[in-house]
């Protein structure tokens, strides 16, 4: 199982890893992800949203901080609770899980061997007995080989026993999404793969806030989930987070811009492409765009998307994933069955191409501002 | 030489399989510079020293200077623990388990209830009544034998040929006949194929078609036993087939190096549908693979209820006490046909399955013990063998006489919740019923 370059990787990560700002300490700079030459900046712009003050003091925190506070106010409140995978006894490869074993016993984080349909069945069984399973899959791109486990077993345990027995407890993280350099390995985004599944939920966050939140929801459902973590994101984007638990419900899109001319949908990092975009129309076509975070995957919330839509009469649905089969296609099929009378413009849907992920040609692959933006003018004009 | 036969010694005092196979002549005094502690040395290993002793930290071992490749021993394998001959003579007083007569009568009347209902239901499946069935021939003494050595709540992972476990734990015939018809009575709710049986109250984890994927599940659930500290144990059943599947090799390695307390029950019935076992694999069966993954293993005859009975008795013992694995490997013989589906004929001989249906067979291996005990004789069989049949034929005349679940179990549990989108699929149905109603088999469903 590509053993090299996870090694490459793995590497990369500690090295990183070695650098300031463990978990409790003043988080880093954020400072994008920037490794060649050829390269100067990152595709997107992080904007943290307004400090949430409901839900008690915050700290600074970056993304892979707020996974490791959200675990820990699970394995806390929840004496069931066990974390495992690959490498995260020593804080995991992305330094999720730092001082969580020493904090909570070697018991309840722990390493696995390495095989990824190991892990998840593993996770079902532990899930089974009424217990807490949260595991991790070292990269989402590796987590195909424990497809059978998901799609045949997590995903169908309730409903094939009667509810006699259930795998509510199970949530399976994994870092998703292109960094720059990942290559075909180290980039993927498998949501479409997952979002044909009845059964399961698949939850992906923007922002440290929102990865916390909807992590704890994901653990708390009673429900298998799957939670992507942006892995670009994890050093670059920092806001101040709650240091309590909370919880951000799931199924539920969010709004976070208001507009009246076209409606832009994504998740995970193209969120903040789409903010970008948004600004850009607004300052080169005078198009106001309304922007909206998907953030669950499955079951999607049709709802908030089809609202947005009838008012605008435009959308455009963008993600890092292959065009064909991608989850912009269920978006786009369904507002179009539900929103027919009200579209001036076909759907227009700006994604990767139908090519794996390429390692040097990552800035022409990806769905960036520019691809955007063009979508929009020709909407417009359309 | 020395250290070769000091490594092959080392790995022979876990099996002695592999040390039959090695150089001749052991030296026993080098046993005892490989005891000690092992993987904790890694950790503390000083660099500094000048001696040629290995330093590698994936094994623990000692250099050889001479070229040998480690042969595998097939031909002479790990050997068949039995405790009765084919007579139901007991071969050595010692392993006598000394069982009381009620529970070895429950042995009895358990295999036979579960053969007599395999035999009806697949008479039924043949007369197209049920969709699809599965028999248990020959394997009766595998299920019952663990079963009783088992805690009733020590929680049961298998696949499609272990409902002897149900009947043994008190499954009722009336949930087997509802799971098979998918009626109203069945608790699954008729959303799985016929012998896909569970029950929670019964600790028996709803099975699943594909397979091997319980080994790994059963090890999570171990795993959770064990940090719960409640004194309960995980049995998990699989073919020597889906011992190939890499489900396989994840549970039995996590098994081992997350300490947990599972036993591995093995049924090597000699045949996975149509594929004879050397085309399975290669090595000796499955219990050989064992302890390449540091679990305690052993080899036992299938068609021997007391051998069964006493290895899992010991197995679990051991497991809950030391939190590692056990694997037990059976060895049987499929006497049915691989399932409805298939015509067996076609692939082996009629006196091959003759041999083992007459010959060898574990219930009638039971039944010669119980009449040399005087509790058994021809009377007690015919009335039994009437009891179970008019028993089994009730249960089945009411499972075909009960309407089908409700519709609506078509569309619940797929979530806790139902998700809208999902409800509104729930009422497009509801909708298209109305109008084209008459076009499906509406009425056979509860309402």
């Amino acid at each position: 199982m590509a053993t090299l370059s996870r090694l490459l990787v793995r590497g990369g990560g500690l090295r990183r890893g070695l650098g300031p700002g463990p978990w409790g300490a003043a988080a880093a700079a954020a400072a994008p992800v920037t490794n060649t030459a050829t390269r100067s900046a990152a595709h997107f712009t992080f904007v943290s949203d307004p400090v949430p003050t409901q839900y008690g003091p915050t700290q600074k925190m970056n993304l892979f901080q707020s996974i490791t506070s959200g675990l820990d106010n699970v394995l806390a409140k929840d004496p069931s609770a066990v974390v495992f995978g690959e490498d995260v006894a020593f804080g995991g490869v992305f330094r999720c899980t730092v001082g969580l074993r020493d904090k909570y016993g070697k018991e309840r984080v722990f390493n696995t061997p390495l095989c990824e349909q190991g892990i998840v069945g593993f996770g079902i069984g532990v899930a089974v007995t009424g217990a807490t399973a949260i595991a991790e899959i070292q990269f989402a791109d590796y987590i195909f080989p424990a497809f059978d486990q998901i799609v045949n077993e997590a995903a169908k345990y309730r409903f094939r026993s009667g509810n006699l027995f259930e795998c509510g407890g199970l949530t399976i993280r994994a870092p998703w999404g292109c960094v720059g350099h990942g290559s075909l390995y180290h980039s993927q985004s498998p949501e479409a793969f997952f979002s044909h599944i009845p059964g399961i939920k698949v939850v992906i966050p923007r922002s440290p806030v929102q990865a916390k939140g909807l992590l704890l929801s994901c653990i708390e459902d009673k429900n298998p989930c799957i939670f992507f973590e942006p892995k670009i994101l994890y050093r670059a984007a920092v806001e101040q987070v709650p240091v309590e638990a909370y919880h951000i419900p799931l199924s539920q899109a969010e709004v976070l811009q208001e507009g009246s001319d076209v409606t832009l949908v994504a998740w995970g990092t193209q969120v903040h492409v789409m903010r970008e975009v948004a600004t850009m129309a607004q300052e080169k076509l005078g198009v106001s765009c309304e922007v909206i975070d998907l953030k669950t995957i499955l079951p999607w919330d049709i709802e908030t998307v089809c609202k947005s839509v009838v008012k605008t009469g435009r959308l455009l649905i963008s993600h890092e994933a292959p065009v064909t089969g991608g989850f912009s296609a269920e978006i786009s099929s369904t507002v179009q069955e539900e929103c027919f009378l009200n579209l001036e413009a076909p759907i227009n849907r700006v994604c990767g191409y139908d090519t794996p992920f390429p390692h040097v040609f990552e800035p022409f692959y990806i769905p960036d501002k520019w691809k955007c933006f063009d979508a929009i003018r020709k909407m417009i004009n359309y | 030489m020395a250290a070769v036969a000091a490594a092959l010694g080392r790995l022979g005092r876990r099996w002695s399989g592999l040390g039959r196979c090695g150089p001749r002549g052991l030296s026993r005094p080098h046993l005892a510079t490989a005891s000690g502690p092992r993987r904790s040395l890694s950790a503390s290993q000083e660099f500094t020293s000048l001696d040629e002793k290995p330093k590698f930290p994936g094994a623990s071992a000692e250099f050889v200077d001479s070229l040998n490749f480690i042969q595998p021993n097939v031909i002479s394998g790990i050997p068949i623990y039995r405790v009765m001959d084919r007579q139901g003579q007991i071969m050595n007083t010692s392993e006598d388990p000394k069982l009381p007569k009620d529970m070895v009568l429950k042995f009895y009347q358990k295999m036979t209830l579960l053969n007599t209902m395999d035999r009806i239901l697949y008479e039924s499946q043949r007369q197209g009544r049920i969709s699809f069935y599965m028999t248990n021939y020959g394997e009766e003494g595998t299920h019952i034998g663990s079963a009783a050595a088992l805690n009733a709540t020590d929680l049961v992972f298998g696949q499609y040929r272990e409902a002897g476990v149900l009947m043994y734990r008190g499954y009722p015939l009336e949930l087997f006949m509802g799971q098979c018809y998918a009626n109203a009575k069945d608790e699954g709710k008729g959303r799985q194929m016929p012998v896909h049986y569970g029950s929670n109250i019964h600790h028996f984890v709803t099975i699943s078609s594909p397979l091997a994927t319980q080994i790994p599940q059963a090890v999570g659930a171990a795993y959770s036993f064990k940090m719960a500290q409640g004194d309960r144990a995980v049995i998990c059943y699989f073919g020597e087939g889906a011992a190939s599947e890499g489900d396989a090799h994840a549970g039995f390695n996590f098994s081992a190096t997350l300490e947990c307390p599972i036993i591995f029950f093995c049924r090597n019935n000699g045949y996975a549908i149509s594929t004879p076992t050397h085309e399975q694999y290669r090595g000796d069966g499955i219990a050989a693979r064992g302890p390449g993954y540091g679990i305690m293993s052993i080899r036992v005859d299938g068609n021997d209820v007391f051998a069964v009975y006493n290895a899992t008795k010991e197995a679990r013992r051991r497991a809950v006490a030391e939190n590692q694995p056990f694997l037990i490997e059976a060895m049987t013989y499929r006497i049915g046909h691989h399932s409805t589906s298939d015509d067996s004929s076609a692939y082996r001989s009629v006196d091959e399955v003759n041999y083992w249906d007459k010959k060898d067979h574990p219930i009638s291996r039971l039944r010669h013990y119980m009449v040399s005990k005087g509790w058994w004789d021809e009377e007690q069989e015919k009335a039994w063998r009437k009891q179970s049949r008019k028993r089994v034929m009730e249960a089945f005349e009411e499972a075909e006489r009960c309407l089908k679940p409700k519709l609506e179990n078509m569309f619940t549990d797929v979530y806790e919740d139902m998700p809208p989108q999902l409800k509104k699929q729930q009422e497009s149905l509801g909708r298209h019923l109305k109008m084209y109603g008459e076009h499906y088999p509406i009425d056979l469903f509860d309402k």
